[in-house]
């Protein structure tokens, strides 16, 4: 049943946002339902798919298992703080020149994946990537061209002497 | 990308350039509008509660507790929505048929666990869900059959009342003289194969939102579907309505894989609802839901056998198939459409001069099948390359030898089938041989010597199969359906503007649709693809239409958008002719221009635009027409599109896990339109195929509670799970329809299950084991491997 209220600060893709929400909601609701943000999708509302993949304080996470309240005075990054349908950002552009998408669902999710991946693993091999592509679902693709957008992306990357810090 | 590479909007030959996809911005940038993405104000959210009974009796329903609960608008049971709509009824000419009903909530009795019984609308979906638990249903459980074998029998319990027994749908197939083909056979292989229930499993769970107009009694309904023409075509007959009050939207679809290839009772509930209310209703399904629910595939018994000369040739065909169709026969393809493909393409791409095959479709308290990408071909080659790999081994021949001796050749298209399809010339041979070549078939065997040398499970498996696409109005998907699949409209226009609209009744849910007609109106019209917009998926456009599945839209859509392209082009250089006093022999169309050649008079599209609607006078107004045509294209017959795949797997002796090493796919689908997004169909088919073959499972419980109710319990491929695939696209003799296209969205999936269990077998069959039930998850293996050992130690 219906529990109490919270009042929370977040911050999403930039903008600072404040809202009274019931203790119980989720995050992947907040951003939908109350704030309109439909970018991130919701496909299994028990943790696995990753569809609903945002980067909480930069680190990946599933908004679907992560309750609004939890997110209190975090930034929010969501797959509508990336580029622009006129500007991709590059791993947008990337996905794009790959066909790393089909119908576009699990997209998003992975998108943000992929952000919080290549910031933080090396990702010299593509089973590595496949790897790290693990803990989401697509139905589509049968993962190979997000296999080979992600590559392009750490040939970028480590092209400009970026490297990747390794989190334990 | 190579800085020299030129414009690929201005190139010529948009047909066949691997171009990216139009509908890739929108939905990179979660612009894209799925249905739970419509999220119309003042709408109320439907949460049901459904039956977590296989087979019982309604007693009674108390929704007293529900009604009161903070934020509800309203609960409903079946009866309550009696009098708004007709029942769903899927309805055949075959003989011997049985149809179900399907009412938006039961009625009286429940046949599956999930079966949607009560409906709660609330203000919001939590709300809604709270008050599903306050619902108090008392059940009186009626015996049940879970399986089919069980269900097919005479003395079985039935599950509807009104039928007299449970088998829906039974049919024979056959030619020659079977009897006299394995009297005087050399050899003959036989053996029973078991293809387990899957989901679907679109990543978008299903999702439907009504929007009544009270003013003009009309009502949207956006639907996360690939057949948004049946659905308006079934519920305009449900709730009697004319078509032009009753929409369905399918903006952005979420993948389908055939699960969202049906019309569902949900569909009818929030249309029912939404007009009783007066306002907006929505629902989402959840995963469990989901899975429960959506119409779910395969699920076949195959006995099957085959009779052989002593160099292999193959003499004749015998199978029995039993399939486990689930509790109603789903709308609008028949609880037919599955089994009695399966029994359709056994033959396969093989010389077969005598067959003999029955199929039975028997209903059980299970959620009900439906088409399942591919459908009824997975398990057929799955059942006849297993047979085709053992019968090589009988008569001592290469598997590709085999196969090589039993392949329709290319002097004997057009080939009549022993079920009666016909393929046109395809390259059955062609695939082998370049499966063999690309895939390094001779380097997989000698690594698989190296392999058993040291004791290792290695195994190499191929599969050819041919299927039909792109299938015209000749042929029914299933036998006197009450829709009419093979034929599809393109309206195209050019404005006043000079832009490119062409509406489509089809319905992309990934497969790039935008992109691929675009790229075909572009290349006949003479334009340039950026000023194209193709729209698709509402009903609104165009006065009929079925959808997209069947791997038929490039094929059927493809060829009406040609038709049509070729028309308004005609009418440019009609006009352009007066306009510019040439000879129409003499115009060129390109780039959005028509141009008198060799000169410099040339007029945009909108220049011609202008001149035909705006400027009066230009054109003597009895000769002026409008930059308009709408051309609907019925192919009649269908085309073949084969392929061959082939595996290289390896079984891990501890975990009996399965690693699929290597992967190829040699196919022949016609003139490709983008080779792109033909690479991943492939590659995603190729996936389901893996998923299908080695992991995907639903499963019911003896009480016939469904088990694999997440997808932490059923599993579906990951990244780690699939290999690199590699593809060899051969375009050989184009087939006989408008633009040469086959349709190759389903291949994937009819290959690799066949491929990877002959591939296991390879790799087991050191131990006598042959991989004939799938999926093989490591328990299945592990028992076989133990059974093995024991007869052995028991030799
Ligand atoms: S929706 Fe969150 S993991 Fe599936
Ligand atoms: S693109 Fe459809 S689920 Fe990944």
């Amino acid at each position: 049943m219906s529990g109490g209220m919270h009042d929370i600060r977040v911050t999403v893709n930039g903008r600072a946002v404040a809202h009274r929400v019931e203790d119980r909601l989720l995050l992947s609701d907040f951003l939908r339902g109350v704030l309109g943000l439909t970018g991130t999708h919701v496909g299994c509302e028990h943790g696995v798919c990753g569809a609903c993949t945002v980067l909480l304080d930069d680190v990946s996470a599933r908004s679907c298992l992560t309750l609004a309240v939890q997110a209190d005075g975090a930034e929010v990054r969501t797959v509508e703080g990336l580029g622009t349908a006129e500007a991709l950002a590059p791993l947008q552009e990337a996905f794009r020149a790959h066909h790393a998408l089909q119908c576009g669902f699990c997209t998003p999710g992975m998108l943000m994946t992929c952000i919080d991946m290549l910031a933080t693993r090396r990702l010299a091999t593509d089973e590595e990537i496949r790897d790290a592509l693990g803990g989401n679902l697509c139905r589509c693709t049968g993962y190979e061209h997000i296999v080979a957008a992600v590559r392009s992306m750490v040939a970028a990357r480590d092209a400009a002497g970026e490297t990747a810090g390794e989190r334990p | 990308m190579a800085a020299a590479a030129p414009d690929p909007l201005l190139r010529p030959g948009l047909i066949g350039a691997r171009l990216p996809r139009v509908e890739d911005a929108r939905l990179l940038t979660g612009r894209g509008t799925y249905a739970d993405d419509v999220r119309p104000r003042d709408a109320a959210h439907v949460a049901i509660r459904r039956s977590d009974h296989p087979h019982a009796r309604i007693v009674s329903i108390d929704t007293a507790a529900a009604a009161a609960a903070p934020g509800v608008i309203g609960v409903y049971v079946g009866e309550d929505l009696a009098a708004q709509v007709r029942p769903l009824r899927a309805t055949s000419r075959m003989a011997g048929y049985h149809a179900t009903e399907m009412w938006p909530l039961a009625r009286g009795v429940v046949r599956y666990v999930g079966e949607p019984v009560v409906a709660v609308l609330a203000e919001d979906r939590y709300a809604a869900e709270d008050a599903l638990e306050l619902i108090d249903i008392a059940y009186e459980p009626l015996p049940a059959a879970m399986h089919a074998p069980e269900a097919a029998a005479a003395d079985a319990p039935r599950l509807h009342d009104a039928l007299p027994g449970n088998v829906l749908a039974a049919r024979r197939f056959g030619r020659g003289d079977i009897d006299a083909a394995f009297a005087g056979a050399h050899a003959v292989v036989e053996a029973s194969f078991r293809l387990h229930r899957k989901a679907p499993l679109a990543i978008e769970p299903r999702c439907a939102v009504a929007e009544w107009d009270h003013g003009r009694r009309a009502l949207d309904l956006h639907v996360a579907t690939n057949i948004p023409g049946v659905v308006r075509d079934a519920l305009a007959d449900c709730l009697d309505m004319p078509g032009n009050r009753l929409r369905v939207i399918a903006a952005d679809v979420g993948g389908s894989f055939g699960g969202k290839g049906s019309v569902y009772q949900e569909e009818l509930l929030v249309a029912a609802l939404s007009r009783l209310l007066r306002r907006p209703v929505k629902w989402t399904s959840d995963r469990l839901e989901d899975l429960a629910s959506t119409s779910q595939a395969f699920d076949e018994r195959i006995e099957a056998s085959l009779a052989l000369d002593a160099d292999g040739t193959i003499r004749g065909l015998r199978a029995e198939v039993l399939s486990d169709v689930g509790a109603y026969s789903i709308y609008p393809w028949t609880a037919a459409l599955e089994p009695v493909q399966v029994v359709s393409f056994l033959p396969g791409p093989y010389r077969v001069p005598a067959y003999a095959a029955g199929v039975r479709a028997v209903a059980t308290p299970k959620a009900p099948t439906g088409p399942y990408r591919g459908v009824g071909r997975p398990a057929a080659a799955f059942a006849m390359e297993r047979l085709i790999d053992m019968a090589a081994a009988r008569v001592g021949l290469d598997p590709a030898e085999m196969r090589r001796r039993n392949l329709v050749r290319a002097e004997e298209f057009p080939y009549r089938t022993g079920s009666g399809l016909i393929w046109d010339r395809s390259g059955f041979m062609e695939t082998l041989e370049a499966a063999l070549r690309d895939g390094g078939y001779a380097a997989l065997r000698a690594r698989q010597a190296e392999a058993r040398a040291a004791g290792r499970w290695f195994g190499i498996g191929l599969a050819s199969y041919v299927e039909l696409t792109g299938i015209g109005s000749r042929i029914s998907a299933a036998p006197g359906m009450p829709i009419n699949t093979g034929m599809e409209t393109a309206s195209l226009r050019i404005d006043v503007t000079g832009a490119i609209t062409a509406a489509f009744g089809i319905a992309s849910h990934g497969q790039g649709l935008e992109t691929t007609l675009a790229q075909v109106i572009a290349e006949e019209l003479g334009a340039r693809i950026d000023t194209i917009e193709v729209l698709q998926g509402d009903t609104a456009l165009v006065a009929s239409s079925t959808g997209s599945y069947a791997s038929r839209s490039a094929v059927i859509a493809g060829g009406a958008a040609t038709l049509a392209a070729r028309e308004v082009r005609a009418k440019l250089k009609r006009a352009a002719s007066l306009l510019m006093e040439a000879d129409e022999a003499d115009l060129e169309v390109a780039d959005g221009t028509v141009r008198v050649a060799g000169t410099d008079r040339v007029m945009t599209f909108r220049d011609i635009a202008r001149a035909i609607y705006a400027d009066m006078g230009r054109i003597p107004h009895d000769r002026r027409e409008d930059l308009i045509s709408t051309q609907t294209y019925d192919p009649y017959l269908g085309t073949a599109a084969s392929a061959t795949h082939l595996a290289a797997v390896e079984v891990d002796p501890g975990t009996y896990a399965v690693r699929v090493l290597a992967y190829h796919v040699a196919e022949d689908c016609g003139r490709i339109i983008n080779p792109l997004i033909v690479d991943g169909q492939v590659q995603g088919a190729v996936a389901q195929g893996i998923g299908a073959a080695l992991l995907e499972e639903v499963t019911y419980d003896a009480a016939g509670q469904i088990v694999t109710a997440s997808l932490a319990d059923y599993l579906a491929p990951t990244a780690p799970c699939v290999p690199p695939i590699g593809i060899t696209h051969l375009e050989l003799d184009l087939p006989d329809n408008v633009g040469g296209f086959r349709g190759m969205g389903e291949g994937g999936t009819i290959g690799a299950p066949a491929a990877i269990a002959n591939a296991l077998s390879d790799a087991l069959s050191p131990l006598g084991i042959a991989v004939d039930e799938l999926p093989a998850t490591p328990e299945r293996l592990f028992r076989l491997v133990r059974a093995a050992q024991r007869k052995d130690d028991g030799a």
